[in-house]
């Protein structure tokens, strides 16, 4: 599609602001007291967003991390273990799983020492987490062998060992190349984090289907939604912009 | 009787189906200079990467300052602590300035404090010659002296046997003599060295020993003056003519 044909939608969105049957932004019109309130309850699903986004991108790097390093060993069944965990959990549609987490593993664990009640937030959190390591997991083992054969070598060669020659000799290399496509699985969970919603957990898509069952906007309501996520995703994409300036920086090669 | 620095007993390789090394015996005395010299392919790389086990070898054994080499981690990484290796293609660390390249090993395998690993890093930058390079980063030098921080790297670790494989191959002609140089130096002060290399002039000067191998094989082995007046065999001949007329 051309980007001019996009012009002959435009008399339909505008003919919709004129007639009140279309559009009816009072819903969440700032200016007056009830529309306020709702934009007030709406927004104030960006903490649970932003909160469970983050907590879930940390663990699903460091898990992924940890998965990755096996993929890389020169003994074949340390890979099949990367192997295996990455195949079984990316074939995990991301729905069944917070079912899975939120419903299941309460009564897997129960009886057991580490028993505990899991609430929509946590269970969201190890969810996302989970689901997102198969592929941050990918992520680093492609930046880490991108870094040449000879690198690791060298280092071993002035008796370095495999964890030191990880930490000091080739993440800090391959970080660089890494951290773009970490980004984007990054904006990839914040968008996906709204399907914790189903369990009931109050972020920005749960509070706008609540909000919707009373006002009954539909169209008004889910565009405030998608216009919440397009600024948080924005943000995030100048964040990571300017820490890919910040260590392309450094790079002298 | 002194031990033999490096010792080598019918050690055999294969990559996949590919027979790489054929039944080498090498020993090396200690303060010995021995250059391997040979076609490419011939397998003269692969025995010095087997010394410090970047390269499994399937049979026989290595011995390195009477410790043998097995797959348990210790022996590897007891055998890893005297022998130094210098490649190639350098390796240095893109990330790390040139300063930080030579004190990451005493730093964090030796666990030296940073003052001390720094001392003698400079220490050993002064003696490859390029102590105000400290601060730089390696691509902003020279391929000449990138090889030297390279030396610099691995004697920081105060090795006892140093391994070179093919040291001056990737460099412009004008910087061999500056890597050569240093390593002569080296020799002179008694160090146990091991290079593979095609600079028959550096050959010449400080070997003790010269290997010839071709297709997996130790085929001659003798003092540089029967080496290049008399070679035995007609490989080698050959192989002396080709490299030494161009």
């Amino acid at each position: 599609m051309r980007p001019w044909a996009l012009l002959l939608v435009l008399p339909l969105l505008l003919g919709g602001c004129g007639s009140s049957s279309g559009w009816g932004w009072y819903v969440i019109d700032p200016t007056t007291e009830g529309g306020w309130t709702n934009v007030r309850f709406l927004i104030a699903g960006y903490p649970s967003t932003i909160y469970i986004s983050l907590l879930a991108a940390a663990i699903s790097i460091v898990l992924g991390l940890v998965v990755s390093l096996p993929g890389l060993s020169s003994r074949r069944w340390l890979r099949w273990i990367n192997r295996i965990y990455i195949e079984f959990i990316r074939s995990i549609p991301l729905l069944p799983m917070i079912f899975w987490v939120y419903f299941g593993l309460p009564l897997l664990l129960k009886g057991s020492w580490v028993e505990f009640p899991l609430d929509p937030f946590w269970a969201g959190v190890i969810a996302l987490a989970l689901s997102d390591s198969a592929f941050t997991s990918e992520i680093f083992r492609a930046g880490i062998q991108s870094i040449g054969r000879g690198q690791t070598e060298a280092a071993q060669t002035i008796g370095l060992t495999y964890f030191q020659t990880m930490r000091y000799v080739i993440l800090p290399q391959a970080i660089r190349r890494i951290l773009p496509p970490l980004a984007n699985q990054f904006i990839y969970i914040v968008k996906m984090s709204a399907l914790v919603s189903v369990i009931g957990l109050q972020e920005l898509t749960r509070r706008a289907n609540d909000l919707n069952t009373t006002e009954y906007r539909a169209l008004e309501i889910y565009t405030f939604l998608i216009v919440e996520y397009l600024v948080l995703v924005l943000i995030i994409s100048q964040a990571v912009r300017w820490l890919e300036r910040r260590m392309g920086s450094d790079e002298r090669r | 009787m002194t031990e033999a620095a490096i010792e080598l007993a019918g050690v055999n390789k294969w990559f996949g189906e590919f027979h790489v090394l054929k039944d080498i015996n090498l020993t090396v005395a200690q303060g010995e200079r021995v250059v391997i010299c040979g076609p490419s392919g011939s397998g003269k790389s692969t025995v010095v990467r087997c010394i410090n086990r970047l390269e499994t070898h399937e049979q026989g054994l290595i011995r390195v300052d009477g410790i043998e080499l097995r797959d348990d981690a210790a022996s590897i990484r007891a055998i890893r602590a005297e022998v130094g290796m210098v490649f190639q293609q350098f390796n240095l660390f893109p990330h790390l300035t040139v300063l930080e390249n030579v004190m990451l090993g005493p730093v964090k395998a030796r666990g030296l404090k940073r003052a001390e690993a720094e001392a003698r890093a400079r220490k050993y930058l002064e003696r490859v010659r390029i102590p105000e390079q400290a601060d730089k980063r390696p691509a902003q030098l020279s391929g000449g002296q990138q090889q030297r921080v390279a030396i610099a790297r691995s004697l920081a670790m105060e090795p006892r046997i140093m391994l070179f494989d093919e040291p001056t191959s990737a460099l412009d002609p004008e910087m061999i003599s500056e890597v050569l140089e240093v390593m002569v130096e080296l020799a002179e002060e008694g160090m146990t060295m091991i290079v593979v290399t095609h600079e028959m002039g550096f050959a010449r000067r400080v070997a003790d020993k010269m290997v010839f191998m071709d297709a997996g094989e130790i085929v001659e082995t003798g003092t540089p003056a029967e080496f290049f007046s008399a070679p035995k065999s007609e490989r080698c001949r050959t192989f002396l003519d080709q490299i030494l007329s161009h």
